[in-house]
């Protein structure tokens, strides 16, 4: 068959079109005929059946996210907001950060390694396309059940994949999450989070501007990986030369990506750039529509031009593919030299494959044949809205009604002693060392804070000593049972671990992972969950500066957890002030800040215990995690703290169990008065903290915290070699020790 | 004057950075060198820090030591000038026979990061000497391909001259024979080792320890005295 051209399109209206293959609606095949006034032609099919994708157009989503640009707490510190590759915040001294997480977790279950590495690798490249830095990684984790022998196989496939790339590109993974339960079986969830660092100046924006300026591709050759459906395509338009099947999941080179982000910062240094855009999902059809949609509209491209790795891709192949580690910019003619100068020194690939032109039309030409002849912004960014039905699942009420407060207590302290050590061995609960050494912490040597510390924290300035901090936290359990709660629930953990590590949370990303937009039980779920967010973030005054959107995380007609995960950014002046999680100084007082309340419901007690989950979440009160992050922070800074961890799932004794653990002492608790030894151990009340404080600090301490209004109670001391629980139970490190750090490396090892 | 200490950039390689800063917090001055280019710009000593050079592709520091760069390198160190390889440097050293045996992968086949207590056999080398003999350290260790090998008549020889320079205590992280973490050649100027010490420079950062500064400390006290 011929190429199927713009005039070949025009003169050919009746050619039946694969557009159901593709995903599209009719109504949307509809209304692509009417914006070109004709049908489109293979590839004009190629390019909106993947940018109108839900995953590109956000189309279920967007009239929900929409509350994210409406809720806009007062906050000098936004520099660039959504919509762009990442959101940028000012941290102070020049210094601009920006930090996105998103998404990879289907390809991730196919397979695990690639799915995994190329999440990395993508996530990263949105960094660089900003014109930042990248300084580290974050990886929060969902898994099946840690005995399913599935999870065997998809989750050191994906561990595996985060540390085979990104260990090969030298950036310091410095947090994240890793979680296990059945309802991830079939579909993993694999986030994966970027932190860049620039200079004010040097923000960089994907736009396509200036008439005569070249596009320029550099980096990886194009290769026919994560093509997935335009295979279809293929396959009725042109003869069947090429191999029939191609993989849908990409194939990540690490070595290129490490190339291209050196050769990327020399170019930015230089200033050598008028745009930049980063190629990842839906490939150049994605780069050049988006980067001609934020200029002027016009743009030529001669797709022949494009280094390839397989001779017989297609057109719509090669507009299709999301081969890795590619970017796209744009550079004035004067430029250009210097620039493919820098990518020779670098051994990096790259070619000019366009430029940009006066009229508002993206025309893409294969052998001087035209294409493609679209406005940019019809594809770009005038995608479908969908507003889907949504409505309260009609079992959300027994589900709620289900009160964890009636499941069996422990008796005594012996049964406290037994459930303590069940709880700090379960997978949930266990320590994550076996997988987080996987990961290189330390490179680029400017990591101060890493797993297993509350929050990941980086130096950015070795002079002044500027560092920015990062948490990652999301419970599906507490979203199940009430999503607009658990969506804030995940907004006050994330809020409060960058607290307690002594940063000021300034801004969050978040990545939000639902089952089908189908299903009106989920879009409620959605909906709920989207808005607690963004009241969350308007209360607690941290914007969302970006993210993304995973739907279609269900097997058949089961849906996971809904799990919005949230991702905080916090600045700290001088890094040598944070507080790290280890009770490391015997005689030191232990308080609990906030109040404690019998809160069970999607406890972790409850999960282990009892396999239960059932009732209401904690309650909320955004306005105390506000009040404790300034008690952390100012504790921090003003040295009346000398360690601090937050309470979350596990409660008081988990966190305890932790600190120990990482400071090698044990520590003496006292129940407090009004509370019996069950509460104040396994309770999940939000707004909370442990923190260690220095005798010669208590009075400073306390009255601080009198005076602020924020509860604090003495409940121990660090002190000898065990946890004990005065009157309960004692339990020597080395068997908690035993117990916490053996279960995953049983598992996986 | 101050000592010029050189670190090779490598397409690939990641801990470049914290080898120059090493360097300057120790008080020499840094002077990067490009893998494409034969000048060594009068540096007094050479590191070649970690990573992963051209991608580990073929094996790990194979292809490197065929770079301009090392062709240079090789005849300096041969002549006496001090070269400290970290971990894929050491991989290279080895490579280009300039330290004898080789890296296989790691016994548990999993990449290894953490804090790893080391023991310094031989403090008399170039980049030992401020150490005491059998000092005990910490400094970070990560890699994938970092179990030492040799045959038997290569380890006996090393043993019986001294040359086992580092050796692993409490658990071998990779199953390296006779524990062996880093190893010098005969004349005590090339040294090559897998943890990283240019991690361990400052209070703070990374683990917290300085335990790592004492390579930059010895090379350039013996610069200075030279």
């Amino acid at each position: 068959m011929s190429l199927d051209t713009v005039e070949h399109a025009a003169e050919t209206p009746d050619t039946e079109q694969p557009w159901k293959e593709l995903g599209l609606k009719e109504d949307e095949y509809a209304r692509i005929r009417e914006i070109l006034g004709r049908r489109p032609t293979g590839a004009e099919l190629a390019m909106y059946s993947v940018m109108w994708s839900e995953h590109c157009s956000y189309k279920s989503s967007k009239v929900h996210l929409k509350q994210f640009g409406e809720k806009v707490p007062a906050n000098d510190a936004m520099l660039v907001g959504i919509g762009e590759n990442a959101g940028v915040v000012d941290v102070g001294q020049g210094y601009a950060v920006t930090f996105k997480v998103e998404s990879h977790n289907h390809p991730s279950y196919i397979e695990p390694y690639q799915g995994a590495a190329t999440g990395v690798g993508g996530i990263v490249r949105d960094i660089l396309a900003m014109g930042a830095r990248p300084v580290a990684v974050v990886d929060p984790l969902r898994f099946g059940a840690a005995d399913h022998p599935d999870t065997r196989r998809v989750l050191p496939g994906v561990v595996a994949g985060i540390g085979g790339y990104g260990n090969c590109l030298g950036l310091p993974n410095i947090g994240g999450e890793v979680v296990f339960d059945a309802c991830y079986q079939g579909n993993p969830l694999v986030n994966a989070g970027c932190i860049g660092v620039m200079k004010h100046e040097d923000i960089h924006l994907a736009k396509a501007s200036g008439p005569g300026n070249k596009v320029i591709l550099y980096g990886a050759r194009t290769g026919g990986d994560g093509i997935g459906g335009v295979s279809v395509l293929a396959s009725e338009t042109f003869e069947s030369t090429g191999p029939a099947k191609r993989p849908a999941v990409q194939v990540g080179d690490p070595f290129q990506e490490k190339l291209l982000i050196e050769c990327t910062l020399e170019i930015f240094r230089e200033k050598l750039v008028a745009g930049i855009q980063d190629l990842g999902g839906a490939g150049l059809s994605c780069a050049t529509s988006e980067l001609a949609s934020a200029g002027s509209g016009g743009m030529r491209v001669e797709l022949d031009t494009v280094p390839l790795r397989d001779s017989s891709l297609s057109p719509e192949e090669i507009l299709m593919s999301e081969s890795q580690e590619r970017m796209c910019a744009i550079v004035e003619p004067r430029h250009v030299d210097r620039f493919l100068e820098i990518c020779e020194k670098w051994d990096v690939i790259a070619t000019v494959i366009g430029e940009v032109t006066e009229g508002s039309q993206l025309e893409i030409f294969w052998h001087g044949e035209q294409i493609v002849d679209v406005p940019p912004r019809s594809v770009a960014h005038e995608g479908p809205t969908y507003h889907r039905p949504f409505a309260r699942p009609s079992w959300q009420d027994a589900l709620q009604a289900d009160d964890a407060g009636k499941l069996a207590r422990p008796a005594n302290g012996a049964e406290l002693r037994e459930q303590v050590l069940k709880l700090v061995a379960s997978p949930n609960q266990a320590s994550k060392s076996w997988i987080t050494d996987q990961y290189d912490r330390f490179v680029q040597g400017n990591t101060v804070l890493a797993m297993p510390e509350d929050a990941g924290m980086v130096r950015i300035d070795e002079k002044s000593n500027l560092g920015v901090a990062m948490a990652t936290d999301g419970n599906g359990r507490y979203a199940k049972l009430d999503p607009y709660t658990g969506a804030q629930l995940a907004l006050a953990e994330s809020y409060r671990n960058v607290a307690a590590s002594g940063a000021k949370p300034l801004a969050i990303s978040d990545c939000l992972n639902f089952g089908s937009p189908e299903d009106p039980d989920v879009m409620w779920q959605f909906a709920e969950a989207t808005r607690g967010l963004a009241d969350g973030c308007l209360e607690l005054g941290t914007p969302v500066t970006g993210g993304n959107v995973s739907l279609y995380n269900q097997t058949g007609e089961t849906a996971i957890h809904p799990t919005p995960v949230v991702a905080v950014l916090g600045v700290i002046d001088d890094v040598t002030r944070r507080t790290p999680v280890a009770f490391a100084e015997e005689g030191q007082l232990l308080y609990l800040l906030g109040d404690t309340r019998e809160e069970f419901g999607g406890s972790a007690w409850s999960e282990v215990v009892h396999q239960h989950l059932g009732g209401m979440p904690p309650a909320v009160d955004l306005g105390r995690e506000k009040l404790l992050g300034e008690i952390l922070i100012s504790g921090s800074r003003d040295g009346m703290i000398d360690a601090a961890h937050d309470l979350s799932d596990g409660g008081l004794i988990q966190a305890v169990t932790e600190s120990c653990l990482r400071g090698g002492k044990g520590a003496r608790l006292v129940v407090p008065d009004g509370l019996d030894a069950f509460t104040f151990l396994f309770s999940e009340s939000a707004g909370r903290a442990v923190v260690s404080v220095p005798r010669s600090e208590e009075l400073r301490f306390t009255d601080m915290c009198g005076a602020r209004g924020l509860p604090a109670t003495r409940v121990g001391v660090v002190d000898g070699d065990e946890i004990e629980v005065q009157g309960e139970f004692g339990i020597p490190l080395g068997e908690l020790r035993t117990a916490h750090e053996g279960t995953l490396r049983d598992l996986f090892a | 004057m101050t000592s010029r200490i050189g670190v090779v950039t490598f397409p690939g390689t990641l801990d470049d950075q914290d080898a120059l800063r090493a360097v300057r917090v120790a008080g020499a001055e840094p002077v990067p060198l490009w893998h494409r280019d034969k000048d060594l710009h009068q540096v007094d000593a050479v590191v070649l820090a970690g990573g992963f050079s051209y991608g580990d592709y073929l094996r790990a520091g194979a292809i490197s030591r065929f770079s301009p760069v090392m062709e240079t390198l090789i005849e300096q160190a041969r002549a006496g000038m001090p070269v400290l390889g970290i971990c894929n440097g050491f991989q290279i050293l080895t490579e280009a026979h300039l330290l004898p045996g080789a890296m296989l992968r790691n016994n548990h086949l999993h990449f290894v990061c953490r804090d790893q207590k080391l023991r310094v056999e031989n403090a008399r080398t170039a980049w030992t000497s401020d150490y005491a003999p059998g000092q005990e350290i910490s400094v970070p260790l990560k890699n994938m391909d970092g179990r030492y090998t040799a045959d038997e008549r290569t380890l006996d020889e090393l043993e019986a001259e001294g040359r086992v320079a580092f050796r692993y205590l409490d658990g071998n992280p990779n199953g390296s024979l006779r524990d062996i973490a880093g190893i010098t050649n005969a004349a005590g100027n090339v040294v090559g080792l897998m943890p990283h010490p240019e991690h361990a420079v400052e209070p703070l950062i990374g683990t917290g320890r300085t335990d790592g500064l004492g390579f930059f400390t010895s090379i350039i006290k013996k610069l200075v005295n030279a």
